[in-house]
C-alpha cells in the first residue's frame, strides 16, 4: 500500500473516531493539486490543524493537475457543490479574481470573522502579487516559489571558474558558459525551464520593465500587453545567438521539459527552475550544486529590481454558512503562524509568506544547514516592489503563456526576430485579453 | 425500410424495454448536445456568472482566428495522411496475404493484433522510439545526419502522430481489404491469368477495381478515425504543440475549453465537430449503399 | 493464387515479413525498455535486447506505481479498467439487445421516432459533446465512479443495429409457433432468440470489451481521483512527468496492452465477425 493510501487511511479513521465524539465539528473541504510527496506533507498540515482543535475539520482531497483541479472546481460551482478552500495556480488568479459570485476575497473573510490579519507581516513581494490595487488580500499564499539560478559547481571548477562565484550579470553567464563549454567541461552553458514564467516575466520584473498596461494588469481589464520592448527584444535575440555558440539551449516550451534532465546529465551547467525544485535538483544531481540570484543587464538602471513569484494560492469559494467560513478563517491563521510556514518552507521548498516565518528558519540553522535556501528569499525581497515587479494580472493568461513561449521557439530555431516574436505575442496576447474583458463585462 | 409482418401485442412492453437505452441516450447524448448548441450562442465567463447571448459571433470568430484555420488544416494533413499511409500498406499486405495458401491465417493472426492497442498507447510506444535523447530512430537519424526533435519541429510532430495513428489502423484496413479480396471470384483471376496477365497486372486491373467499394468505405471510416479517435494520440504526445502543428479539431475543443476554460468557443467548435460528423455520417450510409441494408 | 512463381513467392514472403516486423517493433521496443534497470534509460544508452530487470519493473509497477507521478500501482489501475470495460460491454449488450427486440418485434406508436433517436447517437462520439457532457455527469455528482465512467457510454448504437439486423433475419416461423404455443414476448426473447443470438453475443463481446478497455478521453475527464485512474489514462500521467521513469512507464504499456490482444488472438474469429458485422 502507498504512503498515500495509508494516510489517507489514517486520516479516514481519525474522521471517523472524531465523528464519534458529541461535539459537533465543523467540516470544510480543500480541493488542491498536490500529488506524491507534496500532497503528503500537506496532509500532515491538516492533520495537525484537526487535531489541534476540536471544533473545526479541513478535509483536503487531491483533485488532479492545476488544471483538473480548477476546471473541475468551476463545474462544481455550476452544479452548487463547490469545495470550500480552492487551491488555484497564480495564472489563473485572473479567472478567479473576476469572480466576484463565486470568491469569497480572503481579506473580507478574515476580517467577518475576527480574525488578525496584519498585512505588514507579510512579505510584499509574496502577497503583492495576490492583492487588489487598494493593497487587500484576495487568496491566500500557500505554495509560492521564483526561478532561481542552480549550477554545478563541479563543472566550474574543471573550467577554471571559481565554484563560490556564480554569474551575476548576463554577460558574465555568457561569458563563464563560454569558457565551461571551449574547456569542454560542457556541451551547452545554460538552459532554462518555463521560459515564459523565466525569460520574460521576470525578467522584466527583475528589470523594472512593464508587462502591461494598469500596473501589469492590476488595475483593470481594460489591460493591453506592452513587453515588445527593447530590453525583451534584445534578450531574446541574445538568447538565439547565444544558442549557436552553445552558450544557451532551448529546452522546449511551456515547461521546458528538457532542462532538468539536460542539467541532471550534466550535459548543461547551469539551469533556471524555480525555487521549489531545490529537493527535486539534490535528489537527482550527482554534482555539487550551487544556487544564484537570476542574473540582469547591468546597463538598465533599475537592474536587479526583484523577482516574481508563481505557484499557486488558496481561494475561499462563495456559497457557504458562516460556521464554515469561521472554520476556513481559523485555518487560515494557523497557516500563517511562523512555525506551520517554516516547516511547509523547510520540508518543500516553497516560500515562507511571513518575515516571522523567514526569521524563524534562520534563528533554526536552517539556511546554515542549506545554503541557497534562502537565496530566493533574498532575490524576492532585493527592492520594494514596483508596479512592474509586483507581478501580473492578465484574463487567459495560461493560454497566453503558451504563446509567449511559442513565439520565444520561434525566435530559437531563427524563424523571427526578437522583436517580430514579442510583436506578435503582444498582438495575440492582447485578442485574448479583448476576450476575456468581454466575457467578464 | 422493411418491417416485420408478425409482431408481438404490447402497449407498454416496447416502451419499458425501450426505456433503459432511451433515457440514457437523452441524459448523455442528445441533453449535452443541446447544451453545446445552447453554449455555442453565448459568451459567458467561466463560472457561468455573466453570460451574454452573442449569437453566431462565436462562430465568426473562430474562421477569423489564424488558430482556427490553422487546425482545420492541421486536420486535413493528419487525416489525409494516416488514411492514404495506413490504407496503403495495409492494401499491400492484404494482397500479399491473399496470394498465400498456407501461411496465410498465420500472418492474418501476426498482423491483427494491434488494433487491441489504445491510441493513446501507440502515441506513447512511439513517441519514445522517437524520443531524441533515448529514441532509437533519431539515434538512426543522426548517423544520416538529421537531428530529430518533434518538440522543435513541427513536421516531425506531425510525422510521428500520423505513424503512430496509421500503425495502429493498418491492422483494421487490412482486415476488411482481405475480406473484400477473397469475396472476389476466383474464375476472374484464373481467367486473367490464362490470358497472361502478370500478378501485378492482374491486381491493377481485376483486383482493385472490384475492391472499390471496400476502398471507399475504409476511406469514411480512416478519416472518422483520424478526425475522432486520435485524441488519445496526441494527448499522450503532443498536446497539440509545437506551435500548434498538431492541434486537431478533437484537441482544440478539449484545449480551448477545459483547459483556456474558454466555453462559448469550446462549444461552437463542438458544434462544427457535430456538422462534420453527421455530413460524414450520412456519405457513409448513402454512398456506400451496398453495406447497408436497412 | 493461380500460378506457382518461386520469386514471387519469396517477394511476397519478404513484403510480409518486413509487415509484421514494422508492425511487432514498438512492442519490442517497449518490452526492451521495460526489462531495463532504472538508470540505463536515463544514461541515454539505447538497448536493443531485452534487460535482466524486468521482474524488478513488473513487480514494483503492479505493486506500487509511479508515486511522484500520483500513479497509482498497476494492479489497481488494471483492476479498473477490467470492472469499467465489463460494465460497458455487459451494459451496452444487456439495452442493445432489449431495445432492438423492441423496435423489430413489437408495433407502437413513436417507433420510427425512437429508432431515429438511437440513430443519432451514431452523430454524437464523446469528442463532439466534451464539455456539456462532463457538466452533466459533474451535475449528478457521478465523477470519480463506475457508474460515471460506464453509464454515458453504453448507449451508442452499434451494437443495437447489428441485433436489429440479426433479429429480422430470424425466421418468421419462430415467432408464429410461439404465439401458437402461447408464449409471450419475453418467453420469446429468453428461450429462443436469445440462443440464436449467441454467436453475435460473443462477437460484440469482443469489440465491446476492447473499445471499453482502451477508453481514454472520457477516463481522462471524469476520474481525478488515483482510485479510480485505468491503466490506459494512467500511463499518460506517467509520462507527463519532468522526467518520466521510462522502464515503468513501458511495463504498464505492456501490461495495458496485454488484455485486449489477449483477447484478440484467442477469439480472433469471434473479432474478425464482431468488427465486420458492426461497419455496416
Amino acid at each position: 500500500m502507498s504512503r498515500f493510501t495509508l494516510h489517507a487511511l489514517a486520516v479516514g479513521v481519525a474522521t471517523a473516531s472524531l465523528s464519534l465524539s458529541a461535539h459537533a465539528t465543523t467540516e470544510v473541504s480543500w480541493w488542491h493539486a498536490m500529488g506524491g510527496q507534496l500532497g503528503e506533507i500537506l496532509e500532515g498540515i491538516t492533520t495537525d490543524f484537526n487535531a489541534s482543535q476540536d471544533d473545526y475539520r479541513v478535509v483536503p482531497s487531491y483533485r488532479g493537475t492545476y488544471t483538473e483541479t480548477m476546471t473541475g472546481a468551476i463545474a462544481a460551482f455550476r452544479a452548487d457543490e463547490q469545495p470550500h478552500i480552492l487551491q488555484v495556480f497564480e495564472v489563473g488568479t485572473g479567472t478567479m479574481m473576476n469572480a466576484e459570485g463565486a470568491i469569497y476575497p480572503v481579506y473580507e473573510l478574515m476580517e467577518d470573522h475576527g480574525r488578525p490579519f496584519d498585512l505588514d507581516a507579510f512579505l510584499p513581494a509574496v502577497v503583492g502579487y495576490y492583492t487588489d490595487t487598494n493593497g487587500n488580500m484576495l487568496s491566500f499564499p500557500f505554495n509560492s516559489s521564483t526561478p532561481i539560478m542552480y549550477y554545478n559547481r563541479d563543472m566550474f571548477e574543471e573550467a577554471g571558474l571559481d565554484p563560490e562565484q556564480p554569474p551575476e550579470t548576463w554577460s558574465e553567464v555568457a561569458e563563464f558558459s563560454r569558457q565551461l563549454v571551449d574547456s569542454g567541461a560542457a556541451s551547452c552553458g545554460f538552459t532554462t525551464s518555463w521560459p515564459s514564467w523565466v525569460m520574460l516575466e521576470n525578467f522584466s520584473a527583475m528589470h523594472n520593465s512593464p508587462l502591461g498596461t494598469l500596473e501589469n494588469g492590476f488595475g483593470g481589464l481594460e489591460t493591453e500587453l506592452n513587453f515588445n520592448n527593447e530590453l525583451v527584444a534584445r534578450h531574446w535575440d541574445n538568447l538565439h545567438d547565444w544558442q549557436e555558440e552553445n552558450v544557451f539551449r532551448w529546452a522546449g516550451p511551456g515547461t521546458g521539459p528538457d532542462s532538468e534532465p539536460m542539467f541532471y546529465s550534466q550535459d548543461c551547467a547551469i539551469f533556471f527552475g524555480s525555487s521549489a525544485s531545490r529537493a527535486d535538483v539534490a535528489a537527482n544531481s550527482e554534482f555539487e550544486v550551487g544556487f544564484g540570484m537570476q542574473p540582469y543587464y547591468e546597463d538598465v538602471e533599475d537592474a536587479p529590481q526583484n523577482s516574481i513569484i508563481g505557484g499557486a494560492t488558496l481561494w475561499a469559494m462563495q456559497g457557504h454558512s458562516d460556521d464554515e467560513y469561521a472554520a476556513v478563517a481559523a485555518f487560515f491563521e494557523y497557516l500563517s503562524q511562523p512555525e506551520v510556514q517554516a516547516d511547509w518552507h523547510q520540508q518543500t521548498g516553497y516560500l515562507p509568506i511571513t518575515q516571522a516565518a523567514w526569521d524563524l528558519s534562520e534563528e533554526q540553522g536552517y539556511y546554515e544547514e542549506n545554503p541557497g535556501a534562502d537565496i530566493a528569499l533574498e532575490q524576492m525581497t532585493l527592492n520594494e516592489p514596483t508596479e512592474n515587479s509586483k507581478g501580473l494580472r492578465f484574463g487567459n493568461f495560461v493560454q497566453i503563456r503558451d504563446i509567449i513561449s511559442e513565439e520565444m521557439e520561434a525566435v530559437m530555431t531563427g524563424d523571427k526576430s526578437g522583436q517580430e516574436a514579442a510583436d506578435d505575442a503582444v498582438e495575440r496576447g492582447n485578442n485574448l485579453l479583448r476576450d476575456f474583458e468581454a466575457a467578464n463585462q | 425500410m422493411q418491417t416485420k409482418r408478425m409482431t408481438f401485442p404490447g402497449r407498454w412492453l416496447p416502451f419499458a424495454l425501450l426505456a433503459p437505452q432511451v433515457i440514457i441516450t437523452l441524459i448523455f447524448f442528445i441533453w449535452p448536445a443541446g447544451q453545446a448548441l445552447y453554449q455555442s450562442v453565448l459568451r459567458e465567463d467561466a463560472f457561468g456568472l455573466k453570460t451574454t447571448f452573442v449569437g453566431l459571433e462565436n462562430f465568426a470568430r473562430l474562421f477569423r482566428d489564424g488558430s482556427y484555420v490553422n487546425s482545420l488544416s492541421v486536420t486535413v494533413v493528419f487525416a489525409v495522411g494516416t488514411t492514404l499511409l495506413s490504407m496503403s500498406v495495409a492494401l499491400l499486405l492484404a494482397s500479399t496475404v491473399n496470394r498465400m495458401i498456407r501461411s496465410g491465417s498465420t500472418y492474418t493472426t501476426l498482423l491483427v493484433w494491434p488494433y487491441a492497442i489504445a491510441p493513446a498507447l501507440a502515441g506513447v510506444l512511439w513517441w519514445f522510439i522517437f524520443n531524441p535523447s533515448i529514441g532509437i530512430v533519431p539515434y538512426m537519424l543522426e548517423m544520416v545526419g538529421y537531428r530529430w526533435n518533434h518538440r522543435n519541429s513541427g513536421s516531425d510532430a506531425m510525422l510521428l502522430v500520423i505513424l503512430a495513428a496509421a500503425w495502429k489502423q493498418i491492422s483494421y484496413n487490412f482486415l476488411f481489404f482481405l475480406a473484400g479480396m477473397q469475396s472476389i471470384p476466383q474464375s476472374l483471376i484464373e481467367a486473367a491469368s490464362i490470358d497472361g496477365a502478370s500478378p501485378i497486372k492482374r491486381f491493377w486491373t481485376i483486383i482493385f477495381p472490384l475492391l472499390t467499394p471496400t476502398t471507399f468505405f475504409l476511406m469514411v471510416v480512416n478519416v472518422v478515425y483520424a478526425m475522432f479517435d486520435t485524441f488519445g494520440i496526441i494527448h499522450a504526445t503532443t498536446q497539440g504543440g509545437p506551435a500548434q502543428a498538431t492541434n486537431i479539431l478533437v484537441y482544440k475543443v478539449y484545449a480551448d475549453g477545459f483547459i483556456g476554460l474558454n466555453l462559448g468557443s469550446s462549444a461552437a467548435q463542438s458544434v462544427i465537430l457535430m456538422v462534420i460528423v453527421v455530413a460524414l455520417t450520412v456519405i457513409q450510409f448513402r454512398f456506400i449503399e451496398r453495406r447497408v441494408n436497412y | 493464387m493461380v500460378e506457382n512463381r518461386p520469386w514471387a513467392n519469396f517477394f511476397a514472403h519478404a513484403v510480409l515479413i518486413v509487415g509484421v516486423a514494422l508492425v511487432v517493433f514498438p512492442v519490442y521496443v517497449a518490452i526492451v525498455a521495460s526489462t531495463q534497470p532504472p538508470d540505463e534509460l536515463m544514461r541515454g544508452t539505447i538497448p536493443l535486447l531485452p534487460g535482466s530487470h524486468g521482474i524488478e519493473n513488473y513487480t514494483q509497477m503492479w505493486q506500487s506505481g509511479v508515486s511522484s507521478a500520483n500513479s497509482p500501482p498497476a494492479a489497481l489501475m488494471l483492476w479498473n479498467s477490467f470492472v469499467m470495460a465489463m460494465a460497458i460491454t455487459v451494459g451496452k449488450l444487456f439495452i442493445s439487445l432489449l431495445s432492438a427486440f423492441a423496435i423489430v418485434y413489437f408495433r407502437f406508436r413513436f417507433r420510427m421516432f425512437f429508432f431515429w433517436l438511437i440513430f443519432i447517437t451514431l452523430m454524437l462520439p464523446v469528442e463532439v459533446r466534451i464539455i456539456p457532457t462532463f457538466q452533466v455527469v459533474a451535475d449528478l455528482n457521478m465523477l470519480n465512479s463506475f457508474a460515471g465512467l460506464s453509464i454515458p457510454l453504453i448507449a451508442s448504437a452499434t451494437a443495437t443495429f447489428l441485433f436489429r439486423q440479426f433479429f429480422m433475419t430470424v425466421p418468421e416461423e419462430m415467432l408464429e409457433a410461439a404465439r401458437v404455443d402461447g408464449a409471450g414476448p419475453m418467453k420469446f426473447f429468453k428461450d429462443i432468440l436469445l440462443p440464436l443470438s449467441v454467436t453475435n453475443i460473443a462477437a460484440l463481446f469482443v469489440i465491446m470489451f476492447i473499445y471499453g478497455w482502451n477508453q481514454y478521453l472520457w477516463p481522462l475527464l471524469i476520474t481525478t481521483d488515483p482510485d479510480y485512474t485505468t491503466i490506459v489514462m494512467g500511463i499518460q500521467r506517467m509520462t507527463s512527468e519532468e522526467n518520466p521513469q521510462w522502464h515503468l512507464v513501458m511495463a504498464a504499456v505492456v501490461m495495458a496492452a496485454l488484455p485486449p490482444v489477449l483477447v484478440i488472438l484467442f477469439m480472433q474469429r469471434l473479432f474478425v465477425k464482431g468488427l465486420t458485422e458492426t461497419e455496416k
